[in-house]
């Protein structure tokens, strides 16, 4: 193969028999680990290529999978998706947002039900279609409820850049950008976690470079490998990261070369400074409160901030999962969701009562779909 | 969420810093304001990601890992027909019906 076409980097990279020979090469190598490797994929999109393509089934019994909190949609805490709900219900007020987001409850409602209500709720492709949305309805305020982790923050951060330079007077944000490396520090940090290895997210690292797990191998003694998504990527990955614990080696290593460098993408970094910074505290569905995890406006942008200047219909309670809900305990590795009493009775992707249920990212959600739950 | 698929950039208009891309076939346009200007051209293959381009993927370093999967699966092959040959000459009932 002397040129690359664009079928190769779907095609080779999801290639059955090199997933089969890599399985192979897995089985052989591990025979010679001295404890169980227990890796985390941290990214919610790495738990669906997973479940979907039955990596489990193809590895031997001494590698297990613990999914990991990063699924911007499952970590939103009720009180958040209560405030888009609140702000949708002003009067004269467009809400928009990424469509993970319309489906999931908040305390009493979700964005789809207020949709059927009649609020003017619109899912985006991109963020940049508020802007238009905006220009297009000058007599209305525009709100856009923003989520997801690094990846999608830049995006926010072009649509905020085109606002205050176009001097946009109707458009608002909603801020919720959460960040990766202190969610791993809070599952961490109280030395019950059984992980001792990372798998790092793909397209969070293609922005912030791989630099930022840089601490993760000192502080806790794992392996951290920054895979791709497809499944010879994440297959590569626990390779890398079974030779790593093999030869007594904690690094942080890059399976995912073609698209991730140590430094990541510089320009979107500085767009993000220009107008985020961090923010104190954010409460993360499933594992609750950790300290500098999320990013919000800027203090010279509080004009645009709609936690600002609406602040007086958002309703300020903390509300936690059903007291049943073990997500805080599988995320740890602690439990897997079979273990969860309410596990595909009570808690279902269609009604879910907890985070790790929420989305198909979620790991109750991806075993209830794939694990053969449904019979 | 976060799933980015590889596309080929078809054109690119400096004018609206945007690109036109080519996902399987399905063309879109994305915003090149995460990019360094003058960094995507034609025939750039790029991460896309909620309709904008996040990065350049590297195209040699995407070839060298596939060419590397290629040659092991052949080695493999190699490997696993000189095992039915050796198998073969190892036949304790030649000769049967």
């Amino acid at each position: 193969m002397s040129e690359l076409k664009l079928k190769d980097l779907y095609d080779g990279f999801r290639d059955p028999a090199t997933i089969r020979m890599l399985a192979a090469q897995i089985g052989e190598e591990a025979k010679a680990l001295h404890e169980p490797l227990r890796i985390m994929e941290v990214c919610g999109g790495h738990t669906h290529t997973i479940m979907k393509y039955g990596l489990p089934q193809l590895l031997p019994d001494n590698i297990d999978f613990i999914h990991g909190p990063g699924c911007p949609v499952c970590i939103m805490p009720k009180e958040r998706i209560d405030h888009a709900i609140a702000l949708a219900r002003m009067e004269d007020t467009i809400l928009v947002t990424l469509g993970d987001m319309i489906r999931v409850p908040g305390s009493q409602s979700s964005l789809a039900a207020e949709r059927a209500a009649g609020r003017d709720i619109r899912p985006l492709y991109t963020p940049m279609d508020a802007l238009k949305i905006a220009k297009e309805n000058p007599d209305k305020r525009v709100v856009f409820f923003a989520i997801g982790f690094e990846t999608t923050t830049p995006m926010t951060a072009a649509l905020l850049h085109a606002v205050v330079t176009q001097k946009v007077d109707n458009l608002y944000f909603h801020i919720n950008h959460v960040l990766v490396p202190p969610a791993i520090d809070a599952i961490m940090s109280d030395g019950q976690a059984k992980i001792n290895a990372f798998i790092g997210p793909s397209h969070v690292s293609v922005i912030t470079g791989a630099k930022i797990y840089a601490p993760l191998p000192q502080k806790y003694g794992t392996p951290v490998v920054v895979c791709g998504f497809e499944p010879v990527d994440v297959m590569q990955g626990i390779l890398m990261a079974v030779r790593q614990q093999k030869e007594g080696r904690a690094e942080l290593e890059i399976e995912y070369s073609r698209s991730v460098t140590m430094e990541g993408n510089v320009k979107a970094q500085q767009l993000i400074d220009m107008y985020l910074q961090p923010r104190s505290h954010f409460r993360w569905r499933g594992i609750g409160d950790i300290p500098d995890s999320a990013l919000e406006l800027r203090d010279e942008f509080a004009y645009l901030d709609a936690e600002k200047v609406f602040a007086e219909v958002l309703p300020t309670e903390p509300i936690d999962d059903h007291k049943l809900c073990i997500c805080g305990t599988i995320l740890k590795g602690l439990a897997k969701p079979m273990e969860c009493k309410v596990f595909g009775t009570a808690c279902t992707p269609n009604s879910p009562l907890g985070s790790c249920m929420v989305s198909s990212e979620g790991a109750c959600n991806a075993y209830y779909r794939y694990a053969g739950v449904l019979g | 969420m976060c799933l980015s698929i590889p596309s080929k950039v078809v054109s690119v208009d400096r004018e609206k810093n945007s690109a036109v891309v080519d996902t399987m076939g399905v063309k879109r346009e994305a915003g090149l304001d995460l990019m360094e200007e003058g960094s995507v051209n034609i025939d750039d293959y790029v991460l896309i990601h909620i309709g904008f381009v996040m990065n350049k993927i590297d195209e040699e370093d995407a070839l060298e890992s596939l060419k590397v999967y290629h040659e092991i699966l052949a080695k493999m092959d190699e490997e696993e027909r000189s095992r039915v040959v050796l198998e073969d000459d190892n036949c304790e009932n030649r000769g049967a019906p």
